[in-house]
């Protein structure tokens, strides 16, 4: 499939997108207003990951670590009163670049087992301090009593919500695909697949795995905020260690190294969920499997049967 | 032609009980083609992964055009005009050969730490990697992706990331290996090409490239350099013909 092809094929899955909110009220169903939302909303967090997974081979175990401090940088201000949305999410971004930083400085020293394992363990130390902080619920969380304040846009409007979702869902893709080709992009690429070559052709890779790991924490981060004023709840659980698999199952279903395939892991995955758990309690006995399967034989995600090879 | 670009004392590394490197010294003059030859297990990958930085001395120095450079990494010495080629094709399968040629521009053109235009779009990077290209013999096959070249494709393209570092030393381990007949020959005549022009330090077991193309050739037994001389002279050296040549001249 050339360029062009997969560049229609992209736009009409973002039509589609666009034509939900219609559709749903069309059909008298606004529960699908709120599922595919949600689903973006993953898609955002699942695409940042995606480009240090994918494009930067470093399987981090515990990117759900981003999605909390973004939901908490939202929560707590909102629970003392700042609800500017500007800010908030303005401190979901840089708190989250920060704690990036700081994971990864440690983190990217090591590589395989130790690499999954550090992040993971750094993420479950957040986990714990979520769940200690009465101050904020503790492990029952709390009610996010005011949305996001943005002037223009009202977050209480679930279609403006829905499409300012979609906006920045598009918007980092475009990003997404403008970075994993421009010369950053090429070296962290370069660096997952050969590191000796790399270093012997003259880059050092730690500072620019460093950043795309700053970037995707960011990037993820927005995810946080956006799911937080989508729930209307905080709740540690967003940093739950299951969060950050789900995330990377998200990625490897849908295809690493395409900046799309993300995306449709995520659709793929929580509308299987969705379904298979409205039909039976059981569900995850039927989930499971299916994702062991789509392992074994589309290696190269949904993204590589839709798509064919890509870039 | 006589001025020491590389100068290495008492190179010394052992993994374990297994002395890898003994002591080694070795000078190599600019501009010349310096071989290193030995029997299996001599020490020969372990020497060159000490002057290429990926492995660190236990003692002794590295000095390259006078400057100790005996603690920098390896990406360090690339810009210092270090290039090295590996025994094992060590390329990047899933990037054309034009692309893995790139990289190898980018990474001594300016900061990589340009996240906005298309990388593969520069022309300040495709020009010169082109130019490589053509060098070594791939130019029609810039498109192809590396994984698909032949493997004396890929050994040739090895050379050109090299190049395309516009290195002043280039350390290339065993360029010929795993090559036919015909594939050796062009190999050989393309590295005599570069002969004068760069130095390079070729460790290699295939003697029809050592005594074709060196200008020294020192030999390394046990982690030891037994002798250095011109080709000639090495032929010539008892020492050498007993622990390793012998047989091989014999036949």
């Amino acid at each position: 499939m050339n360029s062009r092809t997969r560049a229609i094929v992209l736009a009409s899955g973002l039509a589609l997108l666009a034509a939900v909110p219609p559709l749903a009220g069309l059909l008298d169903q606004p529960f699908y207003l709120d599922l595919v939302r949600r689903v973006m909303i993953f898609a955002i967090a699942a695409l940042s990951l995606n480009l240090i997974l994918g494009y930067g081979g470093m399987i981090s175990f515990g990117h759900a670590a981003y999605l909390g401090i973004g939901a908490y940088a939202v929560g707590v201000l909102a629970h003392y009163g700042i609800d500017n949305g500007f800010l908030q999410w303005a401190l979901a971004i840089g708190a989250s670049a920060l704690v990036a930083l700081a994971i990864g400085a440690v983190s990217i020293r090591t590589s395989g087992v130790y690499f999954i394992m550090i992040t993971l363990a750094f993420t479950q130390m957040l986990y714990y301090l979520g769940i200690s902080i009465e101050e904020f619920g503790g492990d029952d969380g709390m009610r996010l009593a005011v949305k996001s304040q943005f002037g223009l846009i009202d977050l209480n409007n679930t279609i403006a919500f829905y499409y300012l979702v979609l906006a920045i869902l598009v918007l980092f893709l475009f990003l997404g695909h403008r970075l994993v080709n421009s010369r950053f992009g090429m070296v962290i690429r370069a660096a997952r697949s050969n590191e000796a070559r790399t270093r012997s052709i003259g880059f050092s890779p730690y500072p620019y795995r460093l950043a795309a790991f700053v970037i995707a924490g960011a990037m993820c981060g927005l995810a946080g905020a956006l799911l937080v004023n989508h729930t209307a709840y905080l709740t540690p659980e967003f940093m739950n260690w299951t969060r950050s698999g789900e995330l990377m199952f998200m990625v490897i279903l849908g295809g690493i190294a395409s900046i799309a395939g993300p995306v449709l892991g995520a659709f793929a995955l929580l509308f299987l969920e969705d379904a298979l758990s409205g039909w039976t309690e059981h569900w995850q006995l039927i989930l499971g499997p299916l994702l062991v399967l789509s392992v074994l034989f589309f290696k190269r995600g949904l993204a590589g049967l839709l798509f064919g090879k890509n870039e | 032609m006589n001025k020491v670009l590389l100068e290495v004392r008492g190179l010394t590394k052992s993994f374990g009980a297994l002395l890898a490197s003994d002591n080694v010294d070795l000078e190599v003059l600019e501009g010349e083609t310096h071989a290193i030859i030995g029997p299996n297990g001599a020490g020969k990958t372990t020497l060159i992964g000490q002057l290429a930085g990926d492995l660190v001395p236990d003692r002794g120095r590295v000095r390259f055009a006078g400057e100790d450079i005996t603690a920098l990494s390896a990406p360090a010495r690339s810009h210092r005009g270090f290039a090295r080629s590996f025994q094992i094709t060590s390329i990047y399968a899933d990037f054309t050969a034009l692309e893995n040629v790139m990289l190898a521009v980018q990474a001594h053109a300016g900061s990589s730490f340009r996240f906005w235009s298309p990388a593969r779009a520069e022309r300040a990077l495709q020009e010169p990697a082109r130019r490589v290209l053509e060098e070594v013999g791939l130019g029609a096959r810039a498109g192809v992706p590396a994984g698909s070249l032949a493997h004396g494709e890929q050994r040739a393209l090895e050379i050109a990331m090299a190049l395309a570092t516009r290195p002043r030393l280039m350390l290339l381990d065993e360029p010929v290996a795993g090559m036919g007949a015909e594939e050796t020959q062009r190999m050989i005549a393309f590295l005599s090409t570069l002969k004068g022009g760069k130095t390079l330090i070729l460790v290699e077991h295939d003697m029809d490239a050592v005594f074709s193309l060196a200008d020294r050739v020192s030999v390394l037994v046990y982690g030891r350099i037994i002798a250095t001389g011109t080709p000639q002279e090495v032929r010539a050296n008892a020492e050498v013909r007993h622990a390793y040549l012998g047989e091989e001249i014999a036949a």
